[in-house]
């Protein structure tokens, strides 16, 4: 490796010497040391150095994934704008588009939770009003290690104060999302956070720079020394020492959040804003190159010019700090002061750093010296690109192996001991904490299959949900892969809404290891085939890698967000039994399927078996019919059958209203907790249920009447089986769960 | 009649107040600037909640020294409506408009959830809509609203019948398990000496339309609007 060399090679700074430690320092290799010296035709100096890391980490390039990425379908008719920006962006009907993204905030979150998870909801936000879209709603997706693990208590209460103090200061509603509990967690959370804004068609702003002369802006929070090298950080896995990484953790300030929100949106109707982009990973490097490097332009920076919290930062600080609530934006010129008025009239920081060339280079100055000169394109467009190697693990097969499945003992003892597993006992403790119904859209909050808003102005609402299922990807990534984009699916059919984009969070461990990269391959595989067939593009979407400490990976957890319209929210159903005497029926095909099911793993501590089989076309049928039902306004209550099972899902059915049910299930012994796909329960008045079967039939989806809702007991027969549980008893033990493992 | 929605930096349910006024109940409605030193001739003033000036040093510390809201004391001092939603009562508070604090909740964490209320006293502007005892579902969503007072301020505030709103049970019962904050004597609204001001919690904004499933908040916002197209006119006539 030729990196022992040599003196900086523009002026202004002193000279250093590259050693292979300060390049690891930077979590460069010696080869992208050598692509650089190429690419500048000289050694870089160490603000270029900086830069160049920065942009070229696994977090801001996706080098790792990108071979991989390329494979999932981004295109739809109601795409807009596909991944590449700081956000997708698909039509949801009269004139409206939404602008959506989920973004990882693991490592911070696991060093500092608090800010980390503050600063995670702040980042997408920004991502998402950059857009020129008015955020209006927020999911968080939460992987949590078993609560007795160490620190797990403060980073669960961490976690949720910083998401919750930060959406509730900005004022955006927090309407979903999920939280998991596994082992495979304990060294290394996940903090996936999702954001939703709308905009008129006609409204949407892109970060891509243009015309030469145009001056640059940079307005929002002054610079400070917080959150250098956090990309970089967040490309490595964890170990002891990752306590004396707190430093790179940002800290969040949401009142200057919602400030800047309100005064970007404001400047934005002016007209005189020609692209706009916030300052987030690796902040002034990644937002300022971006920008250039979409618009094929140059770029003059002055640093003199940057705002700065303290006296003394160097210039390689000031393009690394990842300080929170900054954005930049190209100006028309001559209307720069327009808006630097609006900024200025929300007593935010505003201030002219440089202009847009036409060099194709970016010239960073600073005390009257050069401190960088680089090309730009070739830096974001010839970042490098590896296709690692894969290997299937060597342990496959006896992951496959079919379970053992013991029968439950007692039914009712089974229920309530799954319903009061972390996993399964409600999360209203940690969604109390969060304002849902700000702004006044909230048709549907948390708790239910999909979060649901309404579209003011009009008839039409928009559904969200987040789903993966950690285990069945750890399992087998491809179906586990097939089954999150399925699931999604599902839950938006519950709201009746049709889906027409999905973002991701793709949270795995070290890519250099093969077999990790072969779960990222083949999970991508499985999403990008279940996408094809169920007609959702993805349109944005984020990677994590190197979720592992000490070696220990996380289980491959590709957290999918997905959102639909639904047409008429006037029909939407309840995911609860809301009236007694309804009808119940199940629809879908039952099975007896339980590898990687909560039943074995929850119960007997058994993760084995291939997960459940993914019938693409029964999931796409179920979905359609139940988007009939409720569009024909059919039904009062839709749920999915997912984790747990038949008895689960029906349970839950009673909880969220304390009513009551009488059935007669269709399955025996465990096979009450299969977790068959392609199912949900329905429930409807009893002079419209020949309708729903026969729309059933019609539609291919076998239905069958199971009984009737009401009374205050949960009764099922089984065979020979009864379980009889007062609902008050179950929802005793599924309420109170959460806060008692927690302590509280 | 016109409605004033006060924007201070960091209120954030400004926009659902005034869509509440403005689309809802179809009044002519504004934005009053926190920087503002009049309030334009608006005859009902909302301060919205939200978290204005982040709530640092103390919620509503600062917005309750902010130039719009001296215009705001003499509108309220010359007999005008004013009413405080959320962090809008803690303006109110804080700015010496209506009596006591907000402490942190009991359980020092954010809460957002419907709750009950018992309508304490009818025949205010805000509450003349409404029946002696009726039960109202609202939503709240604040840390900060765990009301507190000197005992003997408390009981004067009973005696001048100035407790408006108390949390309670679905079936109208105070009880110590249906107060979701620890606020003294469960209380969630009141108002001033003359009735003109108001101050609650929860926030009949969020729930004064049919698609979002309750519409226990209107008749308050309602009631209010209806008093200020008669405050005009009599204002006029003395004009």
């Amino acid at each position: 490796m030729s990196v022992e060399v040599s003196q900086t090679s523009t002026q202004g700074e002193p000279a250093l010497r590259i050693t292979p430690e300060i390049l690891k320092r930077h979590g460069m290799t010696g080869e992208e040391f050598e692509r650089l010296q190429k690419i500048l035709g000289r050694d870089p100096s160490w603000t270029e150095l900086g830069i160049t890391s920065a942009l070229w980490s696994e977090h801001c390039s996706y080098k790792s994934s990108k071979i991989y990425l390329r494979e999932f379908p981004t295109t739809g008719p109601h795409v807009v704008q596909g991944p590449g920006e700081n956000a997708g962006i698909v039509d949801i009907g009269h004139g409206w588009v939404a602008a959506f993204k989920m973004e990882s905030h693991n490592h911070p979150s696991f060093i500092e939770p608090y800010q980390g998870s503050m600063t995670g909801v702040g980042g997408i936000l920004r991502d998402i009003f950059t857009m020129g879209a008015r955020p209006i709603a927020c999911m968080d997706a939460l992987r949590f290690g078993e609560i007795d693990a160490p620190r797990m208590r403060f980073l669960i209460d961490g976690v949720v104060r910083g998401i919750g103090d930060y959406g509730n200061c900005v004022g955006i509603p927090t309407i979903g999302g999920e939280t998991g509990f596994h082992r495979c967690y304990n060294g290394n959370i996940l903090v996936n956070a999702f954001a939703l804004g709308i905009a008129r068609h006609d409204k949407i702003f892109h970060a891509r720079a243009s015309g030469a002369g145009n001056p640059v802006l940079y307005a929002g929070s002054r610079t400070g020394r917080d959150g250098i090298h956090g990309a970089t950080m967040a490309s490595e896995s964890f170990d002891a020492g990752s306590e004396k990484k707190r430093p790179t953790v940002q800290v969040g300030d949401p009142f200057t959040e919602k400030i800047l929100l309100e005064a970007c949106l404001e400047a934005m109707r002016t007209g005189a804003i020609v692209a706009i982009q916030d300052m987030g990973a690796a902040g002034l490097t990644s937002s300022s190159f971006e920008m250039a490097g979409r618009g094929g332009t140059g770029l003059r920076l002055d640093l003199d010019q940057v705002p700065l919290r303290e006296p003394g930062l160097t210039p390689y600080e000031m393009m690394l700090s990842e300080s929170q609530e900054r954005m930049v934006l190209v100006a028309k010129k001559g209307r720069e002061e327009e808006l630097i008025k609006v900024f200025r009239r929300w007593g935010l920081e505003v201030a002219p750093i440089g202009e847009i060339t036409d060099t194709g280079r970016a010239v960073l100055t600073w005390h009257g010296d050069t401190v960088a000169d680089i090309p730009i394109q070739p830096l974001t467009e010839e970042a490098p690109v590896y296709r690692r190697p894969v290997a299937e693990p060597s342990d496959l097969a006896a992951r496959w192996q079919a379970p053992e499945v013991p029968a439950p003992e007692d039914l009712c003892g089974t229920l309530e001991k799954l319903l009061g597993t972390p996993e399964f006992a409600s999360k209203s403790w940690i969604w109390t904490q969060y304002d849902y119904s700000v702004r006044t859209n909230t048709v549907q909050g948390p708790g239910g299959d999909a979060a649901v808003l309404l579209l003011k102005g009009t008839p039409a609402g928009i559904a969200m949900t987040s789903d993966v299922n950690p285990v069945y990807c750890y399992l087998d990534p491809r179906r586990g892969g097939m089954q999150a984009v399925a699931e999604a699916v599902r839950n938006l059919a519950c709201a009746g809404a049709e889906p027409v984009g999905l973002t991701d969070c793709l949270n795995f461990g070290n890519p250099e290891n093969p077999e990790i990269s072969w779960q990222f391959r083949e999970v991508v595989r499985g999403m990008s085939e279940a996408c094809t067939a169920l007609g959702v593009p993805v349109i944005s979407g984020n990677v994590s890698f190197y979720n592992e400490t000490e070696g220990q990976s996380i289980y491959p957890t590709p957290t999918v967000g997905m959102v639909g319209v639904v047409p008429n929210v006037a029909n939407l159903p309840d995911p609860n039994f809301t009236r007694a005497g309804d009808r119940i029926v199940l629809l879908g095909r039952g099975g007896s399927e339980f590898g990687g099911a909560a039943y074995l793993r929850l119960l007997h501590d058994i993760e084995q078996g291939r997960p459940p089989a993914v019938d693409l076309d029964a999931e796409l049928r179920l979905a359609r019919l139940l988007r009939e039902l409720i569009a024909k306004s059919l039904v009062r209550t839709a749920h999915d059958l997912s984790e747990g099972g038949f008895l689960i899902s029906l349970a839950e059915c009673c909880l969220g209203r304390g009513m009551g049910a009488t059935v007669t299930a269709p399955y025996e012994g465990a096979d009450l907790f299969s977790e068959t796909q392609a199912r949900a329960l329905v429930a409807c008045a009893p002079i419209v249920v020949e309708r729903v079967l026969a729309a059933a039939e019609e539609a291919g989806v076998p239905a069958v009447d199971l009984g009737e809702t009401g009374g205050g007991e949960l009764v099922v027969r089984s065979g020979s089986d009864i379980l009889r549980a007062p609902v008050a008893t179950l929802h005793e033990i599924w309420s109170t769960a959460l806060p008692k493992a927690l302590g509280l | 009649m016109k409605c004033g929605v006060v924007v201070f930096p960091g209120s954030n349910c400004d926009h659902d107040v005034y869509h509440v006024l403005k689309h809802v109940l179809e009044q002519d409605a504004t934005f009053l600037w926190h920087q503002d030193e009049s309030l334009k001739g608006c005859e009902l003033i909302v301060l919205p909640g939200g978290f204005s000036y982040g709530d640092y040093l103390r919620a509503g510390a600062l917005a309750a020294l902010s130039p719009v809201m001296a215009a705001v004391k003499r509108h309220a001092e010359a007999g005008g409506l004013v009413l405080g939603i959320c962090n809008g009562f803690q303006v109110l508070l804080e700015a010496g408009l209506l009596p006591g604090a907000m402490r942190r909740n009991a359980s020092l964490r954010f809460q957002c959830k419907d709750v009950f209320l018992k309508t304490e006293r009818t025949g205010l502007p805000f509450t003349r809509k409404l029946r002696e005892g009726q039960v109202l579902r609202l939503p709240i969503a604040h840390a900060e609203g765990n009301y507190e007072d000197f005992p003997e301020a408390l009981d004067r505030l009973e005696a001048e019948r100035r407790v408006v709103f108390r949390y309670c049970t679905e079936d109208g019962d105070v009880t110590a398990a249906a107060n979701p904050n620890g606020a003294a004597r469960n209380i969630a609204g009141i108002c001033n000496a003359a009735g003109n001001v108001l101050g609650l919690m929860p926030h009949p904004e969020r729930c004064s339309e049919s698609v979002l499933g309750n519409t226990d908040g209107l008749a308050l916002l309602a009631g209010a609007v209806e008093v200020a197209r008669g405050v005009l006119a009599a204002a006029g006539e003395r004009r």
